[in-house]
């Protein structure tokens, strides 16, 4: 019996090819867009993590000195015969590459990723000229010496090697720029201030900086996939619920014929999950092409934001095929539930005919239309209070479902509207025909309500942070060049060398704290204009600068503001001394609390810091005859110098590669809301028939009816673009003031793009023109004879 | 007896407060007999064959088929009955739409694990259906499609045929000859038949008749 039913019933999608090449296409697209965007943030968080394990960085605590200076060996030595199970670290730069050099046989995590490669050999790793692990990049910049060997666990632009070979190849002989504290230290140690009370403990915060740094944008992009994937599921659940309609008289033939219904329900259940099957793998794959196509720019945009080096190649991961078929799975079992549930409870004598589609009639719309009512209250309510991810995403969902339920009972009255007011017969039935195709419209236009939605959503948010970062560029790179000093002599010959010649000399200088019982970091800046032209504040009393300068006032960040409750004009202690809070500043992307202080009130606190980096002021046209002075004469190489036009052009560089990313998602989101709209206006095609041959009958011609099928899928475009700005727009605001304020403790501010709303409008205008030529160019060309059938009792 | 229907009782519930559609049935068939049921709309006919198809469960009384009390039965009881025991053809075909006409016919009797290869074609061929076997039932006339749905009820040999107005959507010319073959081949398997109609003309060629009147014989 089960073999005999389970041909019927899959017979129906041998005789419906295009239902089953839209509910294919439909999983398909929507899993591969939701890992395509998994796949990249895992590329990135891999990368992220192979250079938290090679560096310790997030896991262990580091021993540092307070001034910035290398440690000597002497206090390596004298920490390790105190008990200290510390390892030593020097890392730096060679042709481009991050070299890292550890000690294997101390080093907490051994040899981090190298130990699991293969050719790991510390034998090997020791003697000789010793051996350098990497990626065939990072291995074929470096020059010959030791023996490379291939790894694809370490970091990108990184090698790892021992100590000792990495201070050979940087020329730091005997140098030591931190030590790996391990986790579990022996009972009875002297304390560090006793042993080497020039160190300074840094304690790990769990999970590494990269990670917590790029969190931002891997939630948005996460955001932007769930939201595709949204997308692609209700065209899924138009295509299963258009399915079980059509197949109502065969399930109640099939029962009449006596299959139980239990058995009948799993067997469709299995057919749905054999379909899962096959898009999910189809998805995964077209989601490796996109994340493929992707990753390169996603790289240089986290490069450049973030410093954070990501491989510009996907590696396949066996979690992220496993969390596609799940999420192909998931949304199946997801579109399905509802037509499942009623076929559950479908009667065995029920009318046998297809159930009009009328989600938006009698009951039903007033059941959708009272759910939209709850969700969108609800959404406003948690707006007004929100706070916290759950409350966030909880923000998010009732939201957009609740926009999407409402939209068909917005659209009917709107259209209603226009029926009462339009004058005419023929526009009278255009309207009256253009309400009666909602119901089975509606999932495509609420699909391309939420595609329109993110994409004014996420470009809001992406454009917001552009003007935003740029904004923060020019208050914080104010200088026209940075330069950095080797140690505290050489500092002073750049200082003693730069005076005469510049406006200013900026010197940068920062210690450790704790301020309010959270960790941060207290900068000490000079009074002078650059920093009162320049900084703009979140808030701030008047006369900001006077009063920091004056040594009583302090400046702290939006992070350290939202987390200690620290607000205008509150206390801080520092070393004893108090200092009143003068101003809030964003500080986009730093996940830490900050705080500036007037440079002489930051020397009395930290005496032993000396600043190595200084911003200088000069005109910008004498950057580059400054710089080549300051090699020939101060004998500081060009490459300890960063000029500030520089930085920009690469921030902004990056930005529009961030928009590439964005730009090619927009358009992805779009064509998938095309594609939804397009496989409605085709299943519909078949029941439009009986309803235009009596116009056809009347008059009008089927190129006329062709042609009012196309305005009409534009004009549903349309009206739908006007809910999904204002919904849009809600979404970035949802996201940028209260899911990043939860995620992150920053919040960036709002600005809205008209010509990019216009633009994108236009786009979703062209995907639903697109979408109904085809149909419309059917319908114009219907045979007479079929619509002439209509009339017949043959039909 | 194959079939034996006593003080069958249904309700149903309406708008206007409770109907009482069937008020105490009670009727019996022998095998390879034919019995003609009519009554005007609404008199409980077919209501009466749901129940005692196994498709709709009374309020009230026994329907006993084929040594069965089919109301002793849960759903999954029910569904073997109509499965194994019971053939029902309706006024609308309900073919398979999806599956081809060799396919349909042969249908109910892979359900019931009852399929004969060589019986289906000689059903296809004694119903004018072989050159349409390759066809899918959009593709054939009402009176073709009809023939399909007997030869389909027909091919795993039931003890029992239902038909629910059969020639109810056939002009008079297909109706006489559907309802012809019909009865030939019901008579060939040992079948018993139970038709519903409204049709004097069909119930006069039934060996036996009954009328419905408020749910109850006449």
């Amino acid at each position: 019996m089960t073999g005999t039913v389970l041909r019927a019933l899959l017979s129906h999608w041998r005789r419906n090819p295009l239902q089953l090449f839209t509910l294919l296409a439909g999983l398909a697209l929507a899993t591969a867009l939701w890992s395509g965007v998994q796949a990249i943030n895992a590329e990135a968080r891999a990368s992220y993590d192979s250079a938290a394990a090679t560096l310790g960085e997030g896991t262990f605590d580091q021993l540092t000195r307070s001034d910035g200076q290398p440690l000597t060996v002497a206090s390596y030595v004298a920490l390790r015969r105190a008990g200290w199970l510390v390892s030593p670290v020097t890392e730096g730069r060679l042709d481009g590459v991050r070299i890292v050099g550890l000690d294997p046989l101390t080093a907490p995590g051994g040899l981090g990723p190298v130990q699991i490669a293969d050719g790991a050999d510390v034998g090997a790793f020791l003697s000789g000229q010793g051996q350098v692990f990497g990626r065939a990049a990072a291995l074929a910049a470096l020059p010959a010496g030791p023996e490379k060997v291939e790894s694809p666990d370490v970091a990108p632009d990184t090698v790892i090697t021992d100590i000792g070979v990495a201070q050979r190849l940087l020329g730091r002989d005997g140098q030591i720029d931190r030590l790996i504290v391990a986790m579990t230290q022996p009972i009875g140690q002297a304390p560090l201030s006793e042993i080497a009370p020039e160190l300074i403990r840094k304690v790990a915060q769990g999970g590494s900086d990269l990670g917590r740094l790029t969190d931002s944008f891997h939630l948005n992009l996460t955001a932007f996939g769930l939201l595709s994937f949204a997308v692609g599921i209700f065209i899924v659940n138009g295509a299963i619920g258009l399915a079980f309609e059509q197949r109502r008289p065969v399930v109640r033939t099939l029962r009449a014929l006596g299959v139980p219904l239990r058995r009948l329900m799993v067997l469709m259940a299995l057919e749905l999950a054999l379909m899962a099957l096959v898009a999910g793998g189809i998805g995964v794959a077209l989601g490796y092409v996109i994340a493929s196509l992707l990753l390169p720019d996603v790289a240089a945009t986290l490069q450049g934001l973030y410093g954070a080096t990501v491989a510009g190649t996907l590696q396949l991961r066996p979690v992220w095929w496993a969390s596609g078929l799940a999420i192909a799975f998931g949304g199946t079992a997801m579109a399905s539930a509802a037509a499942f549930w009623r076929l559950a409870r479908l009667p065995l004598l029920a009318g046998g005919s297809p159930r009009a589609l009328s989600m938006a009639a009698g009951r039903s719309a007033r059941v959708q239309g009272a759910l939209a009512l709850v969700l969108l209250v609800a959404a406003g309510a948690l707006a007004l209070t929100a706070q916290g991810l759950v409350a966030g995403f909880a923000l998010l969902g009732s939201m957009l479902i609740g926009a999407a339920l409402a939209l068909p009972l917005i659209l009917d009255r709107v259209l209603a509207m226009a029926e009462r007011l339009s004058r005419g017969v023929r526009a009278q039935w255009f309207w009256a025909d253009t309400r009666q195709q909602l119901p089975g419209l509606s999932l495509a236009l609420a699909a391309l309500l939420l595609a329109m939605a993110a994409n004014v959503g996420v470009s809001t948010m992406v454009s917001s942070f552009r003007l935003t970062f740029t904004g923060f560029l020019d208050q914080r790179l104010a200088s026209e060049l940075y330069v950095t000093a080797a140690d505290p002599a050489d500092a002073k010959r750049l200082v003693d060398y730069v005076t005469p010649r510049v406006r200013a000399v900026l010197p940068i200088q920062s210690a450790p704290a704790q301020i309010a019982g959270f960790p941060a970091e207290v900068f000490g800046a000079r009074d002078d204009a650059t920093y009162r032209d320049n900084w703009a504040f979140l808030s701030a009393n008047p006369d900001t600068w006077d009063a920091v300068a004056a040594g009583d006032g302090i400046l702290i960040n939006e992070q350290l503001s939202r987390r200690s409750g620290l607000s205008l004009n509150d206390a801080v202690t520092l070393g004893g001394r108090q200092f009143a809070v003068e101003g809030v500043y964003g500080d986009y992307g730093n996940p830490i609390g900050q705080a500036i202080l007037t440079e002489a009130a930051f020397e009395a606190l930290y005496p032993d810091v000396t600043p190595l980096r200084f911003g200088l002021r000069l005109p910008a046209a004498e950057v580059p005859s400054l710089v080549e002075a300051l090699e020939n004469d101060v004998g500081i190489p060009a490459a300890n110098t960063v000029n500030q036009a520089g930085i920009k052009r690469i921030s902004l560089d990056i930005f529009d590669r961030t928009f590439t990313v964005t730009t090619a998602l927009n358009i992805l989101t779009l064509t998938v809301a095309g594609f939804a709209i397009l496989m409605s206006l085709l299943t519909l095609a078949a029941l439009r028939v009986p309803q235009l041959a009596p116009a056809w009958a009347m008059g009008l011609t089927r190129r006329e009816l062709g042609l009012l099928e196309l305005v009409r899928a534009v004009l549903l475009a349309v009206l739908t673009a006007l809910v999904a700005l204002p919904l849009g727009l809600a979404l970035a605001w949802a996201l940028l003031a209260v899911v990043n304020v939860a995620a992150f403790g920053w919040r960036l501010p709002m600005f809205l793009f008209p010509l990019d709303y216009l633009r994108l409008g236009g786009f979703a205008l062209l995907a639903a023109a697109l979408a109904a030529l085809w149909p419309a160019w059917r319908l114009a060309r219907t045979p007479p004879s079929d619509l002439l059938k209509v009339f017949s009792n043959e039909r | 007896m194959l079939l034996t229907v006593t003080d069958l009782r249904k309700t149903y519930a309406t708008a206007d407060g409770d109907f009482d559609v069937l008020r105490g049935v009670d009727l019996s068939l022998d095998a390879g007999q034919t019995l003609a049921l009519t009554g005007e709309s609404g008199s409980g006919k077919s209501t009466l064959l749901h129940l005692i198809g196994g498709l709709d469960v009374p309020d009230g009384g026994r329907i006993v088929l084929d040594g069965t009390d089919l109301t002793a039965l849960d759903d999954a009881g029910r569904a073997r009955m109509r499965r194994e025991t019971v053939g029902v053809v309706f006024q609308q075909f309900n073919l398979i739409p999806s599956l081809r006409v060799v396919d349909n016919i042969a249908f109910q009797a892979r359900l019931a694990g009852r399929h004969d290869g060589a019986w289906c074609d000689t059903l296809a061929e004694r119903m004018g259906l072989t050159p349409q076997l390759r066809k899918y039932p959009e593709q054939l006339s009402g009176g073709q499609q009809q023939r399909v749905a007997i030869a389909r009820t027909l091919a795993p040999r039931p003890r029992l045929v239902l038909a629910d107005e059969p020639t109810g959507n056939l002009d008079e010319a297909a109706a006489a000859q559907v309802l012809a073959l019909m009865l030939e081949l019901v008579t060939d398997t040992g079948a018993g038949l139970l038709m519903v109609t409204h049709s004097d003309r069909l119930a006069g060629q039934m060996q036996r008749r009954l009328h419905l009147s408020r749910g109850v014989i006449a």
